[in-house]
């Protein structure tokens, strides 16, 4: 008997090995394993045994069940396995093919830059303020220290809606507001569009961007414009940017500057983009006139600041090496997409 | 103003590069645009002499020259000039050299002949008679004895074209860095060089002028100061070369010696000149006053104007001869047969000049130089120079003295001397002496406590100007780099967040953005049909706009997103999806200023576009700003839109946006050949009536009911009006409202539709029953049947 089990673990190891798929070794099971299989069967003969060799046989005939169970269990796994290898293969894509995209849309690229300076002068403190596009003349010039027949006026071909009213030129007029309305300290920004009549061509519009900047406290000098608008060229083009002052002249600041930062493009080198300087000018500032001040309201006696301008367009065209300026207005699809 | 380096190089010494003196200046305020050297692209002319001329054998009118070019062997040089003879000096362009104008010469053939170069006119050498007046145009330029004769050297030493110009771009501010001695000061203190300034010397004849001239001054207000000199026996001829190399350089043409002086003078001492004869002068008596009524003049170029009382002009015994500061009449210039001239040299107030300018319609030289304010004290030095450069000229006999109308305040002003000021207001540490230096470098003075300001610096008022002045020459470089410091509350204002909520809305609605001008050409408001009597029509509009197409402030977005659309389509864009948020424009009357109402306008044409696709994507905004609870109705009667596919939509009866396809007629106006659809939110609505504030609601624990339901109802029912109703009749466990069919058909009798919607409903604090969920039903029934619609059967 124990011949006949040894035998039937030889015969069902034999036919699970060749079992390839899960209903042979279903089929196995039921042949060795099931109330008519062939151990079964085996197992009926139990009682012609010796009361010796009962349970030695007993043990063996479980010993080779038990095994003929562990074996069926590991090749129903290995074929589940097999199986699903061989699914996954069957449904391989073209991973190469187009994808369905839900397209988004494009921000304009003046306020990609535009909230860039924004969430900077944020990070520094500033508020953002606005006014008028439609302004007084006495916002946009008097209150600036630009009186009437000033030559100042000149550089900035004005539109005009009545005698008094006008589009107003720069973003300047946003001082005077907000210093009439708010006590310092002040610490402001005040991005937005400016007239001036300049025919449109590649370098001018009659419509453009300015982000005016204001900061009015005790002790305020020009170290702290310096300083402050240092920072803000390391937050826009990196940590390396270094900015340079030149004299200049505004109406309505005193000591007035042009700042160049040191050109992005070749890190003050010299090259096309910087036109060989290795300087590119951004903005324009210098500390508030004081007489500004008065006509605000503040006390220049206590308080002094400083102001600056930057102009958009000219960040975003360097920025995205646009070399036409009617491009940001012509709003082709094809344009816009690329940002 | 473009400066001349030889003229400068009269007042201060300058031993650095043209690169470092453009450097330096620019950071010391002067600031530099560019700097040329005269010539720079010429290159390999020399001076040569003919030493032989024949006829070519080939041609009847070309010349076969030997010129001796200053080596052992004359070079042979074919010409078809015809003004050369044997003996000439000229300019001779060799093998491998550039004449003006870039063209590259090179030896060769000329009809058989051998040519090594060319022989040049001025205008080769980019130069024109008024440079060298002793030239013709259309010949052989032959130098005469004002040049460098010695044979082979560069042509530019030899006839002087060899100066570095400099252009500076000066500010309003500083009238006076508007001259060649207004710079050179700059340069000094720049250069910490001494500043050489010159007295001008005049002998004069012993005649006394006061016989010749007198001048009165009839409005001291708008004249400070009027000086005049008469010179007789002119002798008009073309001026030195050196002085017609200098005006060159800086830009002005040289015309004869006296108009030459006058220039001359204004460029050296910004001070304007003005010569005219004396024989045109009624009663030699100058008055200076403001015109007549009715009083006319026709000024040197030739130009009838009529004078009104707000213009200064200077006048004879009987008529204006000179607007004042702007231009003279055309009896005042220098004729053949003129003999005896005025000088004058005076300063008018600013605005004065500038509202006569602006008023004729003329800016010139002067004008420019006087609306800036000048200093009247310039006036005597700089009729001095022009006197006795007409001696040092031979172009006059200069009667002695000087007429000197002078109502000008010559009491000097000052400022308090404060450095710890200055340092407190710059954020540096420059010592009381140092402070002092840079001001007097300046031609500041400075004693007991005060600063006084020299008369040439009109622009210094205030100790801020003080400040720049140490700041500038202290270096804007030194100046320490001071990070703000202190706190500060900066926060978003809810429009603020708004908008940005806006944009980043629409972007993840695929709309891109665009940015479009302000203004456009009334005509748009035809193009998008609106009444003849619309309030829109009614813009602010621009007393002098660029041109018909910008001349108006829009009073609707929508005509800008149409031309965008426009110009996508005409270039052949397939599709565009956009959005702005800009403003509209409108009018206040003349007291108040216009309001700016800001508005999120959308657009798009093109696949995957409809009504029903705008309509998503406004409500989608809505729901992101926080607005859930609005009404849609159709709008028939808007123009620029559809009749049948436009719809508003409201909150509290508000109109917050209107939306739907453009209409043909609009099209057509816009050029677009496709179907096209807007949309606009207004912004401030949108903030009042948004709450973006969320509270989380706890996620449902019992199970939801869902019923579908089918009306017939008339076909032209808005099915919104049916969902109103059945989610009021099924009141608070109502979940979901979705509508799933609209059917219009056989089965239905014609003019209706039948609507089916599935309705979920769902308690928060229990399973509903079977009966609950079939009573809301019933209730929903009851309703609509109240109003005559039936359960479809």
């Amino acid at each position: 008997m124990k011949q006949q089990l040894e035998e039937i673990r030889a015969r069902a190891a034999a036919a699970l090995q060749s079992a390839g798929s899960l209903q042979e070794l279903d089929a196995a099971r039921v042949r060795f394993l099931g109330k008519k299989g062939e151990l079964t069967a085996i197992l009926k003969g139990m009682g012609k045994l010796t009361a010796e060799e009962r349970p030695l046989i007993g043990q063996l005939a479980n010993e080779i069940r038990a095994d003929i169970e562990a074996h069926i269990q590991q090749n129903v796994e290995l074929i589940k396995e097999r199986m699903q290898e061989e699914k996954l293969k069957a449904e391989t894509i073209d991973v190469t093919m187009p994808s369905q995209k839900h397209e988004l849309g494009h921000k304009h690229p003046l306020s990609i830059v535009l909230d860039e300076v924004k969430d900077i002068f944020y990070g520094m403190g500033f508020s953002v303020a606005s006014g008028p596009e439609i302004e007084w003349d006495y916002y946009n010039f008097e209150a600036l220290n630009i009186p009437k027949e000033h030559p100042a006026r000149d550089t900035q071909d004005t539109f005009y809606i009545t005698e008094n009213m006008l589009l107003r030129t720069q973003t300047s007029p946003c001082q005077i507001r907000v210093m009439e309305q708010q006590k310092p300290p002040i610490r402001v920004i005040a991005p937005g569009r400016v007239y001036r009549s300049d025919a449109v061509d590649a370098t001018h519009s009659p419509i453009f961007h300015q982000i005016e900047g204001l900061v009015v406290d005790k002790g305020i000098t020009m170290a702290d414009l310096k300083g402050n608008l240092e920072s803000f060229a390391k937050s826009l083009y990196g940590e390396d940017t270094r900015i340079r002052l030149r004299p200049h002249h505004f109406p309505f600041t005193e000591p007035s500057c042009e700042i160049d930062v040191s050109c992005f493009n070749c890190g003050g080198k010299g090259c096309p983009m910087c036109k060989g300087e290795g300087w590119i000018e951004i903005l324009g500032g210098g500390m508030v006139h004081p007489k500004v001040l008065k006509n605000c309201g503040v006390d220049p006696d206590v308080y002094s600041g400083f102001a600056f301008g930057i102009g958009l367009e000219r960040l975003v065209m360097f920025r995205f090496n646009i070399d036409d300026m009617r491009l940001l207005y012509e709003n082709d699809v094809r344009f816009l997409n690329q940002f | 103003m473009n400066l001349s380096k030889k003229w400068v190089r009269d007042f201060v010494d300058l031993d650095c590069t043209d690169k470092e003196f453009a450097d330096e200046m620019t950071l010391s305020g002067s600031k530099v645009e560019a700097f040329e050297k005269e010539g720079a692209a010429l290159s390999n002319i020399v001076t040569g002499r003919i030493e032989s001329l024949e006829r070519h054998p080939d041609s009847d009118h070309m010349w076969v020259c030997m010129v001796n070019v200053g080596k052992a062997e004359p070079i042979q040089i074919v010409t078809g000039a015809q003004n050369l003879s044997v003996g000439d000096v000229v300019p001779v362009a060799m093998d491998d050299s550039v004449v003006h104008g870039g063209k590259h010469i090179v030896k060769g053939k000329l009809r058989g002949v051998e040519s090594a170069g060319m022989l040049c006119s001025l205008g080769e050498l980019g130069l024109t008679t008024h440079d060298f007046p002793y030239a013709i145009e259309d010949g052989i330029f032959v130098l005469g004895d004002d040049c460098d004769k010695t044979l082979g050297i560069d042509i530019r030493e030899a006839i002087g074209l060899n100066d570095t110009v400099t252009e500076f771009e000066i500010t309003s501010n500083r009238p006076d860095c508007l001259s060649i001695i207004g710079l050179a000061r700059e340069a000094a203190a720049t250069f910490q060089k001494p500043l050489k300034l010159h007295a001008p010397a005049v002998k004069g004849s012993g005649k006394d002028v006061r016989d010749f001239l007198s001048v009165d001054i009839l409005n001291p207000d708008r004249c400070y100061r009027y000086c005049g000199a008469v010179v007789e026996n002119v002798r008009v001829k073309p001026s030195p070369r050196w002085m017609r190399e200098r005006l060159r350089a800086c830009g002005v043409r040289p015309i004869n010696n006296i108009v030459d002086i006058t220039n001359y003078v204004m460029l050296e001492y910004g001070q304007p000149m003005h010569a005219f004869d004396l024989r045109f002068l009624k009663g030699s008596h100058v008055i200076v006053r403001t015109a007549k009524p009715g009083e006319t003049i026709t000024t040197l170029d030739g130009i009838e104007r009529s004078l009104n009382e707000s213009m200064l002009v200077i006048a004879d015994e009987e008529k204006p001869v000179a607007v004042a500061g702007v231009m003279g009449g055309e009896y005042s210039g220098i004729m053949d047969d003129t003999d005896t001239i005025v000088f004058e040299s005076a300063c008018f107030n600013g605005p004065s000049t500038r509202v006569t300018a602006k008023k004729l319609g003329m800016r010139t030289e002067s004008s420019s130089r006087f609306e800036k304010e000048l200093d009247p004290a310039s006036c005597m030095p700089a009729i001095l120079r022009a006197l006795e450069l007409v001696e040092q000229l031979d172009a006059g006999d200069v009667i002695s003295g000087i007429i000197d109308c002078d109502k000008s305040n010559r009491t000097p002003r000052t400022l308090p001397f404060r450095p710890d000021w200055v340092n407190e207001f710059i954020g540096i540490n420059v010592g009381a002496d140092e402070q002092k230096a840079i001001l007097e470098r300046l031609d500041f003075k400075v004693e007991n406590g005060l600063i006084y300001i020299p008369s040439f610096r009109g622009d210094i008022e205030h100790q801020a100007d003080i400040s720049e002045e140490i700041a500038r020459f202290y270096g804007y470089q030194n100046i320490p780099n001071r990070p703000l410091s202190g706190v500060a509350n900066a926060k978003m204002t809810p429009a603020q967040k708004l908008e940005r909520r806006i944009s980043a809305t629409l972007l993840a609605s695929g709309l891109s953005e665009i940015a479009t001008f302000s203004f456009i050409s009334p005509k748009h408001y035809d193009r998008i049909r609106l009444a003849a009597d619309s309030p829109k029509r009614n813009s602010v509009v621009i007393r002098n706009p660029l041109g018909e197409d910008t001349s108006v402030m829009r009073t609707t977005v929508l005509p800008s997103m149409l031309d965008v659309l426009s110009r996508n389509y005409n270039n052949r864009n397939e599709t565009a999806k956009l959005f702005e948020i800009s403003n509209e424009y409108i009018p206040n009357g003349e007291d108040k200023l216009p309001d700016e109402n800001q508005m999120i306008t959308m657009g798009m044409y093109g696949e995957g576009c409809d009504f029903f696709t705008i309509k998503g994507v406004t409500e989608e905004l809505l729901y992101a700003c926080g607005v859930n609870d609005y009404d849609v109705a159709a709008v028939m009667d808007d123009p620029t839109f559809h009749p049948g596919r436009t719809a508003e939509i409201t909150v509290d009866g508000k109109r917050i946006a209107l939306l739907g396809e453009v209409h043909p007629k609009v099209l057509e106006n816009y050029e677009i050949g496709v179907k096209a659809y807007l949309a606009q939110v207004d912004f401030s609505l949108l903030l009042a009536c948004g709450n973006t504030d969320r509270k989380y609601h706890q996620l449902p624990r019992f199970p939801a009911s869902t019923r579908d339901l089918a009306f017939v109802c008339d076909a032209d029912l808005p099915v919104l009006r049916l969902e109103k109703m059945i989610a009021q009749a099924v009141g608070k466990i109502l979940e979901n409202i979705a509508l799933f069919d609209v059917y219009v058909g056989s089965q239905i009798p014609a003019g209706m539709k039948s609507v089916a919607f599935s309705i979920r409903m769902r308690a928060a604090d229990r399973t509903l029953t079977d009966e609950e969920a079939d009573a809301a039903m019933k209730r929903a029934i009851k309703a609509l049947s109240a109003i005559g619609i039936e359960l479809r059967s």
